[in-house]
């Protein structure tokens, strides 16, 4: 489906096709809207449902029944109208609600009524010693092989780190017949009185008897390491062990892979580059755009949903997607959004859809030495600039993320500090004694994702832009 | 490091890296393949050369990039493999001209 878009104009174009943007398309499309869904995926489902319409895991349990609910999203979305383009990467989007996609090396520009950015989470960085070693992965990445090619891992496995991902990914591979040698739990002591307050909520939420099935699953077939408090990956151009405290006492045992987890968090570079405000989120550790409660940014037109909006889950991410559309198509054709579910209803949707939700932030809140390094370990993988590099650079006067990258050139490689940008700003705010709102992020610009000149040169030009960089 | 479970029965397609023959399946994503072949997929960073396989097969982390059909710095984990396609494995920077 690598073929431009076939209008210029579109009433509503969403971003991303995961959970949040499927729901927002199908809605949009039903009240009547001329609806684009760009996403950069081979196929629908982002990453919680991915490879939906084409896993090769036949057996239905052993992906379980969550991950199921994603091929009626799909379905309703294409019984809809609207116009879905796959492998198509967004690289720019501006205050004008113009859209510049490049599709199979070729760019198109797009402009829009309304855009819903649905660009969803990625894992939070592991900036671990080692974690650059071939062999250390994200449990995301296991998890996507797992969903889209069956592949399972079948060498020495170790998965270290925190979160409902963690066991879920444990149960798929477990359930595929694939190996896993130890799981190290990197989640700290203190943080489950910290979340007694907040049980109630989630004992009562979905998720408790799910992760606890989930749990005891994982706990009868794997050792499982609990109270681990340091972690490293070692080896000679490839993983060879992993050493871990705990208890007191440290262990390193031979290992062919690591798997990485300590939750996710929001994807925010096109939203940034899009001008959109955002906030540093005390409780999730992150940055969240300043969202109104339909999910309408701090830019005219601009709606964000999903995990993008702030990590809320897959539940919430669909709830979030209508609330969205809906929101829109209250804007553009009123009378059009008597078909829709009601926005009371959506909103009780979405309020049980949350629930649970800050016990598990706040269980599940990183340790500090995991997310803020120091020494020799990597914190820019793109530039290969370590802990002790940016507090160098501290020292002799870096402010923030943005002069950084002028002593070290932190965040300047291609994954365009997507990989480094919350380790940048903890460690900043650590070293300088401020707090990572004060210390900010890099400066997001268009384009988002590398695109080449070539691609960019053969981009329509119009008089005037000619004559604005033309001497004579 | 990753091996195929049984109930895959997705046709094969072969695919060259670094002009050795590669059977992949259909609808695996290049660094999937590579993954899943026995080769040695590790390329080498532009800025030390220090070795490298993908990180997040989701593409925000471009530890994935390889050269695909003469063009560089392609995120191996965003293109599906096709028939006959070849596959380099990136030592250092992209070179000029692919």
């Amino acid at each position: 489906m690598t073929v431009a878009p076939k209008r210029e104009d579109y009433d509503v174009v969403v971003i991303g096709a995961g959970p949040a943007g499927l729901a927002a398309a199908a809605t949009s499309a039903e009240a009547g809207l001329s609806t684009l869904l760009l996403d950069e995926n081979i196929g629908p489902g982002g990453q919680v449902f991915r490879a939906i319409s084409s896993t090769p895991v036949t057996d239905r349990n052993q992906l379980g029944a969550d991950y199921w609910v994603g091929a009626d999203l799909v379905q309703t979305l294409r019984a809809s109208n609207a116009e879905v383009i796959h492998r198509a990467t967004v690289w720019s989007l501006d205050r004008n609600l113009e859209i510049a996609v490049s599709i199979g090396g070729a760019s198109a520009f797009v402009k829009a009524k309304r855009v819903i950015l649905a660009t969803g989470a990625l894992e939070r960085p592991f900036p671990i010693p080692g974690w650059t070693l071939p062999g250390v992965m994200t449990a995301g990445a296991a998890q996507t092989m797992l969903k889209s090619s069956a592949l399972v891992p079948d060498g020495r496995t170790v998965i270290a780190g925190q979160g409902p991902l963690l066991w879920l990914l444990a149960a798929q591979i477990l359930r595929l017949g694939g190996r896993i040698d130890r799981i190290l739990d990197t989640t700290e002591r203190g943080n489950y009185f910290a979340a007694l307050p907040h049980a109630f909520a989630f004992l009562t939420s979905p998720y408790f008897a799910k992760g606890l099935s989930m749990m005891r699953e994982v706990k009868a077939k794997v050792q499982v390491v609990s109270g681990v408090i340091e972690l490293s990956a070692s080896g000679d151009g490839q993983l060879a062990s992993v050493s871990y405290v705990a208890g007191g006492k440290r262990e390193t045992i031979p290992a062919d892979l690591l798997l990485l987890h300590q939750g996710v968090v929001p994807n925010v570079n096109l939203a940034m580059a899009a001008g959109i405000e955002h906030r540093w989120d005390d409780l999730q550790l992150c940055w969240s755009p300043v969202l109104d409660a339909s999910g309408t940014s701090s830019v005219a037109g601009i709606a964000i949903a999903g995990d993008g909006a702030g990590i809320g889950g897959a539940n919430a991410a669909v709830v979030r997607g209508r609330i969205a559309a809906r929101a829109a198509v209250e804007a553009l054709a009123p009378a059009a959004a008597t078909r829709l579910a009601p926005m009371a209803t959506l909103r009780a949707d979405l309020a049980k859809a949350e629930r649970g939700r800050v016990f598990l932030d706040t269980l599940f809140r990183p340790a500090p030495q995991f997310r803020i390094p120091a020494g020799d370990t990597i914190v820019c993988r793109c530039e290969e600039v370590t802990a002790k590099d940016i507090l160098d650079a501290v020292a002799i006067g870096a402010t923030g993320p943005n002069q950084l990258k002028a002593y070290r050139r932190t965040g300047m490689g291609p994954c365009q500090g997507r990989l480094c940008g919350l380790t940048v700003t903890e460690l900043m705010a650590q070293a300088r004694g401020k707090s990572p709102q004060e210390i900010g992020y890099y400066r997001l610009r268009a384009p988002v994702k590398p695109i080449t000149l070539a691609e960019l040169a053969a981009v329509p030009k119009s008089e005037d832009d000619i004559k604005a960089v033309v001497r004579g | 490091m990753f091996k195929r479970s049984e109930q895959d029965k997705r046709p094969s397609v072969q695919i060259f890296v670094d002009g050795v023959a590669v059977a992949a399946r259909q609808g695996d994503t290049v660094s999937a393949a590579l993954l899943a072949s026995s080769c040695d997929a590790r390329r080498s960073t532009a800025v030390s050369g220090a070795p490298r396989l993908p990180y997040c097969m989701m593409g925000v982390c471009f530890d994935c990039l390889v050269t695909i059909d003469g063009v560089g710095n392609r995120q191996g984990c965003l293109v599906p493999v096709a028939e006959g396609m070849q596959i380099e494995i990136q030592k250092g920077k992209r070179e000029i001209g692919r």
